[in-house]
């Protein structure tokens, strides 16, 4: 990279007090209750829970797209107004643009910046590289596979150098062999281009594999139940799985989502950022 | 990368296990084409073959009768002389002019106002019920209030094929903006993206697919209603051609009115297509027939 991050400086996240609810007035839902935490800057979160326990809803607020009902959330001391580019979110699937080549698409962010198309280009050129899809530029969206999908959504995220990285999901619709494959390939990355991350999950082996602190979740309304950091070393492979510390761990977690081995009754999704579509194979011949 | 390497090599040996099977297949495959176009070339020339002894024994079926049915011969005959004719061209020049000014008028509408009802409340709330009123209301029945209000009788069949044409593409265009996914919406404002960019880069692509099909059933709608109201008000034009030949009982030239009418819309039809193709090279439609 042109640039490459050292320590991040950039992207302390604090959350304090904060409540959301969902719905129209009056007949609201509270989905996310009483939620306070915080992210250092370059750290690695990952918030574990169950199904509809307001893990995407908690997301779309740090992004700018939800407005708390109370609390506030700020990212380096600054409150949270709207979408922007330096908070970057990153969704499980079908949200590249399709009609656009794989290069358009990583190029939006600067495009929008009012970057000229020669430099934008080239900043998607090297990003591309880095996320091992060089070759695959004049692409469409839907010529690549799930895995090389998201591999483009991280590229186009990255360009803007967020301070902030919220991924809902992000390797939720991939097979098992593709997604251990893409979290090894996020953490290759995120060890180059330093952010701060939040990244939600329900798999607990992908947040002990990925977090350096993970925070689980209750069912709705969603509260914190759990905090622990995990002190495993850097760089992570797959033999980190099985080790001792990491079974106790994945055990404990285990206990605090279904405790007495019981599963929670089903809550109903909300997806206050709409659903991902069921007829989504449209555009993925 | 070396983690990309098991989805490359597995596209590789695809493309390696192949060669030797696909000349047999591509040459079947040739072989079924040319049986297809034979099997359709074959279902128009018996529909011309019956409608040749339909006309010419002048045979009565009761309800219907084919007595005053020119046959196909006497209608290529006909067809060869209006194709020598000069008043062809005016015919052509004056309906391809009305379906270009009505189309594109339209067109111009309908993605406009659909873009703005399919993604913001107040156009949605303020434009739709007007709109909604006029809808059901067929174009061939704006008829007589628009000779009444246009001076020109040019400007009354430009207006009833815009109202033809319009409503299709203003609710398709909706349809196809209200289809955008919420998620794409949220990625591109995450990314940055304006309210006034979004309708450029995320909005109106979104919408195209189903645009196209607006277009494309406008513009069927739009040669109707051209020729319901050439029929009633014109001195050129192929409709008017068409209903002339039947007030001077010119039978053959209604038919070759018709085709030439049936012919336009298809050539249209088939750009509408074409500038869709063009427009959307990332579209692959689903789906198949077997």
């Amino acid at each position: 990279m042109s640039s490459p991050a050292s320590a991040a400086t950039l992207g302390h996240i604090d959350i304090d007090h904060l409540h959301i609810h969902l719905g129209e007035p009056g007949q609201s839902l509270e989905v996310v209750h009483n939620v306070s935490f915080t992210v250092a800057a370059g750290e690695f979160v990952c918030l574990l829970g169950p199904s509809g326990c307001g893990k995407s809803t908690l997301l779309g607020a740090l992004a700018g797209h939800l407005v708390p009902s109370h609390g506030s959330i700020r990212v380096d001391g600054l409150p949270i107004s709207g979408p922007h580019p330096e908070r970057a979110l990153v969704f499980q699937q079908h949200t590249l643009f399709p009609w656009k080549r794989v290069v358009d698409n990583v190029a939006f962010g600067l495009k929008m910046k009012g970057v000229a198309r020669d430099q934008r280009q080239r900043q998607a050129h090297d990003l591309l590289n880095l996320v091992g899809l060089e070759g695959f530029e004049n692409h469409y969206p839907a010529q690549l596979s799930g895995g090389m999908q998201q591999r483009v959504e991280i590229a186009r995220v990255l360009i803007n150098y967020p301070r902030v990285m919220l991924m809902d999901e992000p390797f939720g619709a991939l097979d098992a062999q593709t997604r251990l494959m893409m979290q090894e390939h996020l953490l290759e990355v995120w060890s180059r281009i330093r952010t701060s991350i939040v990244f939600i999950t329900h798999d607990i082996d992908e947040a002990l594999f990925l977090a350096d602190r993970i925070l689980v979740m209750s069912p709705r309304p969603g509260r914190i139940i759990d905090e622990r950091r995990l002190g495993f070393g850097r760089p992570r492979d797959g033999s980190l799985v099985t080790s001792a510390r990491f079974i106790e761990l994945k055990r404990h977690c285990l206990e605090l989502l279904h405790p007495g081995g019981k599963h929670p009754a089903y809550l109903e999704r909300l997806s206050p950022l709409g659903k991902v579509p069921a007829n989504a194979s449209s555009f993925s011949v | 990368m070396t983690s990309l390497q098991p989805s490359l090599s597995l596209a590789g040996s695809v493309d390696t296990g192949s060669p030797d099977l696909s000349p047999v297949v591509a040459s079947a495959a040739s072989g079924w084409a040319w049986a297809r176009l034979a099997f359709q070339a074959g279902g128009l020339l018996l529909c011309v073959l019956i409608w040749h002894v339909l006309a010419s024994h002048r045979v009565p079926l009761g309800v219907i009768t084919f007595a005053n049915v020119p046959p196909p011969a006497e209608v290529l005959a006909t067809a060869w002389d209006l194709a020598q004719s000069p008043k062809l061209g005016q015919h052509l020049y004056s309906s391809l002019l009305r379906i270009f000014f009505g189309f594109g008028l339209a067109a111009l509408f309908g993605i406009g106002l659909g873009l703005l009802i399919g993604r913001l409340r107040w156009a949605h709330d303020g434009l739709l019920p007007p709109l909604e009123v006029l809808r059901p209301i067929p174009a061939v029945a704006w008829i007589p209030l628009s000779i009444l209000m246009f001076p020109s009788s040019e400007g009354s069949m430009i207006f009833i094929t815009f109202i033809g044409a319009l409503f299709p593409i203003l609710l398709n265009t909706i349809h196809g903006v209200e289809g955008v996914s919420p998620r794409l919406i949220a990625s591109a404002r995450s990314l940055g993206c304006g309210r006034w960019s979004l309708f450029t880069e995320v909005i109106a692509p979104g919408a195209a697919p189903s645009i196209v099909t607006g277009l494309s059933i406008g513009m069927g709608t739009c040669w109707f209603c051209l020729v319901t109201a050439e029929m009633i008000s014109g001195q050129f034009g192929i409709g008017y051609y068409t209903w002339e030949s039947y007030t001077v009982q010119n039978y053959a030239a209604i038919v070759v009115g018709m085709l030439v009418i049936g012919a336009l819309g298809m050539g249209s039809s088939a750009l509408i297509n074409r500038f869709g193709k063009l427009l959307m090279p990332w579209y692959q439609p689903q789906g198949g027939r077997s």
